[in-house]
């Protein structure tokens, strides 16, 4: 059996950066990418929209430069990687089965990085009744189609969902000559960025609709209308409000799903709330020696963020392969969201890497003059005034060397949310 | 002209297969005319899946005949055409008293049907089998011979293989008028196509009232009745062992919780008459009305798992039976109508009666190199790594997954272009490529370029199911 000291499922920004991290600190580096698409650079390949890069290079790229610039390090460097090929399984034992043209193999890993990114909920996933036309599309669908196919996928669309990539559609669509009718939002807000928000749709003159639902999709062979109402506070239509948006194209854009099969075989255990992982400051999962970063992890809004994640992980995989002795040991404490904060990753400090961590969370709501409040045994070791938080938005905050110095282990970390008096 | 037939059947339905692929034994001239661009587009595609024991239809009926010796004849089909069949049995529960007698009339009935095994079971013997059962239930009816199918896989092998041994099926061939001349039918197309038969055999389900106006024979009204579903994602632990009936009412057998033969749980149906014949759509309320009695049985059910919604009709007739009989006043015209469930388990016998009844009439002789059998696109999803390895060899595409959910080979995808898919829905029905959880986000694209290079077409012809149903409208750019 062919062997390597971290093998990297998934070939996306993560994957990438998580092998590269991997590559510089490991000695042997023997390290395996593999993608079961065509190329390398996952969804980014699809995304010729900016946006990406800010943070990271302090420049504005597209999706596929920003993968370019990390696909040419990992061949400059001779990192090894396979395209069109798919990832089956994976044992606790570390064990990878692999399958493509030329046929199926198993490798053994030291460390594992799962990389796999996420997929699209559905129109089932949401259940929106009615007929089952030809014609409606989930985001990252007409974005293959459109950006990388070179397709019309219709002349009038409605799209549900106005969260980043909704709206990123809705500019992308009209720029094709689809009119977009409308952007129908269940929520009384969009999840979307503020900047896309006036972007993607205000300089085009599409409408938003908030506290708006598809409330049944018509049509017999391609897709003819759509009812759309409004909703009460529980999500249920208001009588009276219905109203038909004809139509030849809906496209759904109502989240993502990390992608876990794979790693619940390798006994890596969930969350609920992020649907990835459970994961310590190093990006290990619970399964020894398999680590977990990217969209796989829980759901970014920026590719930077999946970056640095991706190169924490590499690292600790790297050291894995040298020391796996350090992490089994590993005493945790728990990282706890409470009070108006949904999840946050990490999820638990490893004691015997006890280094600056960024902690990432999402909120439950929209929420106006908040403080963001870091507990630990009773004391607010951290307190960030926010005027204004929302669940579209992923928040962070750093646990400084000092922040650390001043902690007790053995209790709980708490992060939740209080009104600003 | 050699479009003169022995017998025409109307309709690819899972009925209309059946009796072909019977009749394809016989030395006779064949074919049949579909509608739609595939087999399989109608109630066929979208019921339960149930292999009915025969315990719900009155004795004496049609329904009762031909669902007790369907089931006894599923078995051995399934294995000859390669279908996915499992013999998981079936309970009816019973909630209170009032039920539980109930339970004790369909016990008599189904002894009075001629079905084995029928047992009436206590509460400890449910919960102890069914753990997963709401701690409510009082008894439940046993039916150990009841099983689970893949209707669509039938209907499809069935096709494939009455194709195998000669004969032919029209497709988008939507009879739109029956004339008789010289002791043949002419049938029309709405495309102005049009088929000459001695015999016309009408199993055109919920159109089936049309079809034999039309041919100018019995007058009687088919009602559509919609039934919907939810199937749920192939859940981590198990949920039911067996199909998981409710008490039938005087709408039909009610809304059961079952796996499916490829490891899904459905959810369903309801029952509604509707107006339209074609109203496939799904409602909130029908919805809604299926999820909380499925709730009554297995109450840890969520909505989270749901992966797809879809309804499918039942075409049921206004003289509550099945109509399968040569028409009193047409000659040789041949009605198969009013097949509402169990229809599917049926469907096997009401082939070879119907079938015996035409070969007698016509006086045809069995072929002596009729091959009953067909066999499956092989499955990746179905191997052992060795297998799987030993086809990659052969066939390199087999290592090429299309579908990550389902786990789906290029090779599949093109072996069932091979064998007629033409659709996107056809490349479902025949693989489940877009089957899963994704629900073909990331294969159908994929599957596009498989279709468009195969059948050597652009990608803007490309339909979900035929006529309109495209995908793509215009190529922008590129080659
Ligand atoms: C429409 C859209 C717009 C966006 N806009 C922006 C933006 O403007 N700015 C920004 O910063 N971010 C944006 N993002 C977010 C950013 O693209 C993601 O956060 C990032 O790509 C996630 O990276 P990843 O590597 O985790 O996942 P992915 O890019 O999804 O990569 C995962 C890879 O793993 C592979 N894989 C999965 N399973 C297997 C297996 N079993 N075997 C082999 N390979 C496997 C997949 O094929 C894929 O290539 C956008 C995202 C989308 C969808
Ligand atoms: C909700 C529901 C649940 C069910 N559950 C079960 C079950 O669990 N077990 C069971 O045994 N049975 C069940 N059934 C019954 C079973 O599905 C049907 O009895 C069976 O599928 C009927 O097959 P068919 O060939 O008669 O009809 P169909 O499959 O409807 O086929 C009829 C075909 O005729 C074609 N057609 C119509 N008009 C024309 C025309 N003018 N020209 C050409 N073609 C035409 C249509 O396009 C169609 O393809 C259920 C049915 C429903 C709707």
């Amino acid at each position: 059996m062919h062997e390597y000291s971290v093998i990297v499922i998934g070939g996306g920004p993560a994957g990438l950066a998580a092998a590269l991290k991997s590559f510089e600190n490991l000695d042997d580096k023997r390290i395996l990418i593999i993608e079961r698409d065509s190329f390398l650079g996952g969804i980014l390949n699809q995304c010729i929209h900016p946006g990406f890069g800010l943070h990271y290079f302090k420049e504005e790229l597209t999706g596929p430069e920003y993968a370019q610039r990390f696909i040419e390090l990992v061949e400059k460097n001779g990192i090894e990687y396979l395209t069109d090929t798919h990832v089956m399984d994976i044992t606790p034992e570390k064990e990878v089965t692999i399958v493509n043209k030329h046929g199926l193999k198993k490798l053994k890993a030291k460390a594992i990085v799962l990389a796999m990114g996420a997929r699209e909920r559905t129109r089932g996933a949401v259940q929106i009744p009615g007929t089952r036309p030809a014609g409606i599309f989930t985001a990252g669908q007409a974005q293959r189609f459109i950006n990388i196919e070179g397709y019309k996928i219709g002349k009038k669309a409605v799209i549900v969902g106005s969260g980043d990539i909704g709206l990123i559609m809705a500019r992308r669509l009209t720029l094709e000559g689809i009119e977009v009718k409308a952007v129908v939002e269940i929520m009384p807000y969009s999840t979307g960025l503020r900047r896309n928000i006036v972007q993607c749709l205000e300089d085009f003159g599409i409408p938003l609709l908030l506290s708006h639902k598809v409330v049944k999709i018509h049509g017999n062979e391609r897709v003819e209308g759509v009812t759309i109402s409004v909703v009460d506070s529980d999500f249920k239509e208001i009588p009276g409000t219905q109203r038909f948006i004809e139509c030849d194209t809906v496209l759904f854009s109502v989240g993502l799903i990390p992608e876990n099969e794979l790693s619940k075989k390798a006994g890596v255990v969930i969350d609920e709330r992020t649907g990835g992982p459970f994961v310590d400051n190093t990006f290990s999962t619970t399964a020894n020696g398999i680590f977990a970063c990217g969209n796989v992890l829980h759901i970014h809004d920026l590719v930077d963020n999946v970056t640095l994640e991706a190169e924490t992980a590499g690292k600790y995989a790297a050291l894995y392969c040298q020391n796996p002795e350090l992490f089994q040991k590993g005493k945790l404490t728990n990282i706890i969201a409470s009070d108006g904060i949904r999840y946050v990753v990490p999820q638990h400090l490893n004691r015997n890497f006890l280094e600056p961590t960024i902690l990432r969370f999402r909120v439950n709501n929209v929420y106006h003059d908040k403080v963001i409040l870091l507990i630990n045994s009773g004391k607010k070791l951290l307190k960030i005034k926010k005027q204004y938080l929302s669940p579209g938005e992923m928040e962070s905050i750093a646990l400084s060397e000092k922040i650390l110095s001043q902690m007790d282990f053995s209790e709980d970390i708490i992060l939740k949310l209080e009104d600003d008096k | 002209m050699d479009k003169i037939y022995d017998v025409i059947v109307i309709g690819a339905g899972v009925v209309g297969m059946s009796i072909l692929r019977e009749l394809s034994s016989y030395d006779l001239k064949i074919a049949a005319v579909e509608a739609m661009e595939d087999v399989a587009e109608g109630a066929s595609k979208a019921n339960s899946g149930i292999v009915h024991a025969g315990y719900d239809p009155i004795e004496g009926t049609n329904k009762a005949k031909f669902n007790v010796e369907g089931n006894r004849m599923f078995e051995e089909l399934c294995r000859q055409l390669d279908v996915e069949y499992k013999m998981i049995g079936a309970l009816v529960v019973a909630f209170d008293e009032k039920e539980i007698n109930i339970l004790e009339e369909l016990l008599q009935r189904g002894k009075r049907n001629g079905v084995k095994g029928l047992e009436i079971k206590g509460k400890s013997w449910v919960l102890e089998n069914e753990t997963n059962l709401n701690r409510e239930i009082r008894a439940a009816l046993f039916a150990p011979y009841s099983g689970i199918t893949n209707p669509y896989k039938l209907t499809i092998a069935l096709y494939e293989n009455a194709i195998q041994n000669g004969a032919k099926v029209y497709f988008g061939f939507k009879v739109c008028k029956v004339e008789t001349q010289n002791g043949y039918f002419i049938i029309y197309s709405q495309d102005k196509r049009l088929l000459k038969t001695r015999i016309l055999v009408n199993c055109a389900g919920v159109r089936a009232d049309e079809i034999s106006k039309m041919a100018g024979a019995r007058k009687f009204t088919i009602y559509p009745r919609r039934g919907q579903y939810f199937i749920l994602d192939k859940p981590e632990k198990e949920i039911v062992k067996r199909v998981i009936f409710q008490v039938p009412t005087e709408k039909g057998k009610g809304v059961l919780v079952t796996p499916t033969v490829d490891g899904n749980i459905l959810l369903g149906p309801n029952s509604e008459y509707i107006e339209c014949k074609d109203d496939t759509s799904t409602t909130q309320e029908g919805l809604d009305e299926v999820f909380e009695k499925a709730k009554r049985v297995v109450l840890t059910l969520t909505k989270k798992d749901v992966i797809t919604i879809f309804s499918g009709i039942r075409a049921t007739p206004d003289t509550h039976d099945f109509i399968i009989e040569e028409d009193e006043r047409v000659k040789n015209f041949i009605n198969v109508a009013g097949i509402e469930s169990p229809g599917l388990t049926s469907s096997v016998a009401i082939g070879k009666y119907v079938a015996g009844m035409i070969a007698e009439k016509l006086n045809a002789k069995q072929k002596s190199n009729f091959n009953p059998y067909r066999e499956d696109i092989k499955r990746f999803s179905e191997l052992t790594d060795e297998e799987r390895n030993e086809m990659i060899k052969k066939f390199p595409s087999f290592g090429n997954i299309v579908c990550r959910c389902e786990l789906v080979s290029e090779y599949e995808i093109v072996e069932a272009i091979k064998r007629g898919a033409r659709t996107i829905d056809g490349i479902k029905r025949r693989t489940r490529a877009g089957m899963g959880r994704c629900q073909g986000g990331f294969c159908t694209p994929r599957i596009i370029d498989i279709l468009s290079r195969e059948l050597n077409v652009d990608k803007t012809q490309i339909t979900k199911f035929g006529k309109n149903s495209y995908i793509l409208i215009e190529k922008r750019w590129g080659k």
